[in-house]
């Protein structure tokens, strides 16, 4: 059993999600080089992981997201960007985390049109999401028939 | 600014919105950060001691599998200082490695006895859900005022 200190205590790490038709991770990452103030970042394949302070974060993250706000996604991470401890650099293959963002991503584009229609249109006169997911239970009958046709 | 939690707890989309409509999500990041930023003993990967299934007892009882005690104390504390949750239903990467269906149950019932302002979505799956979705979630955080 041994000690353990945090590295960076204080801070807060941000991920910045980029899924755009018109910016790219790395443009991004350049500009996010433009403009901090003594924060971390790492560029990713999907957008930057920032580390530093909160005010100067959040500012940086103000400022970025000015670039494309429909398109560009924010969310707090836990690690600081290159922990051993979940960096794939020294565990390999995806961290699981990744699976999540990798998944929301092929969601991203529907989101980011609703935020763009949302400029133009009253979110009042907007109808209510259908629920698509309302399945009926399964009757008895159904189960009977499936039971069956289990069965050799 | 209200404190949202959101379901799934390491939503992109949710966390995001939820900050971008002026209120405070309340993630599993977080939680996990707390841990990570507190001196302590070394409990690789995440910093879950052994006190934290001791922590979830409050939320869940002793029978139950030390991993779902171990995930509220993460969890508990958050819903426990909620104002609002908005839940997505269809969420399935809550479940794998990086979840489990007995403690998202568990979260959800909690949410739901909590008795706070909830909005249950699904994911959009075409452009018209996504308008639908970004602007039920508009309306929701709008309607808890105090947004910055």
């Amino acid at each position: 059993m041994t000690g353990y200190a945090p590295k960076y205590p204080g801070t807060v790490t941000k991920y910045i999600v980029v899924e755009s038709p018109t910016l790219t991770p790395s443009e991004l990452a350049i500009h996010a080089y433009e403009i901090s103030q003594g924060v971390m970042i790492k560029e990713t394949c999907f957008g930057l992981a920032i580390n530093g302070s909160e005010d100067v974060v959040d500012d940086l993250i103000r400022k970025l997201r000015a670039f494309d706000p429909d398109h560009i996604f924010v969310k707090d991470r836990g690690f600081v960007p290159g922990d051993p401890r979940r960096c794939r650099s020294s565990l390999g293959g995806a961290r699981p985390g990744f699976h999540g963002i990798e998944f929301e991503t092929t969601v991203l584009p529907y989101v980011s049109h609703g935020l763009t229609e949302l400029r133009s249109r009253d979110a009042g006169s907007i109808p209510a999401p259908q629920d698509t997911l309302e399945t009926k239970k399964l009757d008895v009958y159904t189960l009977k028939k499936l039971i069956e046709a289990l069965e050799p | 600014m209200a404190k949202v939690f959101i379901y799934p707890a390491t939503s992109l989309i949710l966390s995001d919105l939820v900050a971008r409509y002026g209120h405070t999500p309340l993630s599993s990041a977080t939680a996990i950060r707390e841990r990570i930023q507190t001196a302590g003993i070394e409990s690789v990967p995440l910093q879950i001691t052994p006190e934290e299934p001791k922590k979830g007892l409050r939320w869940a009882a002793v029978e139950v599998p030390s991993g779902v005690r171990g995930r509220m104390a993460l969890y508990g504390p958050m819903i426990d200082s909620c104002d609002a949750a908005i839940v997505i239903k269809d969420s399935d990467l809550a479940f794998g490695c990086m979840g489990c269906a007995r403690t998202n149950e568990l979260v959800k019932y909690l949410v739901r006895e909590k008795k706070v302002p909830r909005l249950d979505l699904n994911y959009p799956k075409s452009e018209e859900e996504g308008t639908r979705f970004v602007a039920a979630i508009k309306r929701f955080l709008e309607g808890l005022g105090g947004g910055k």
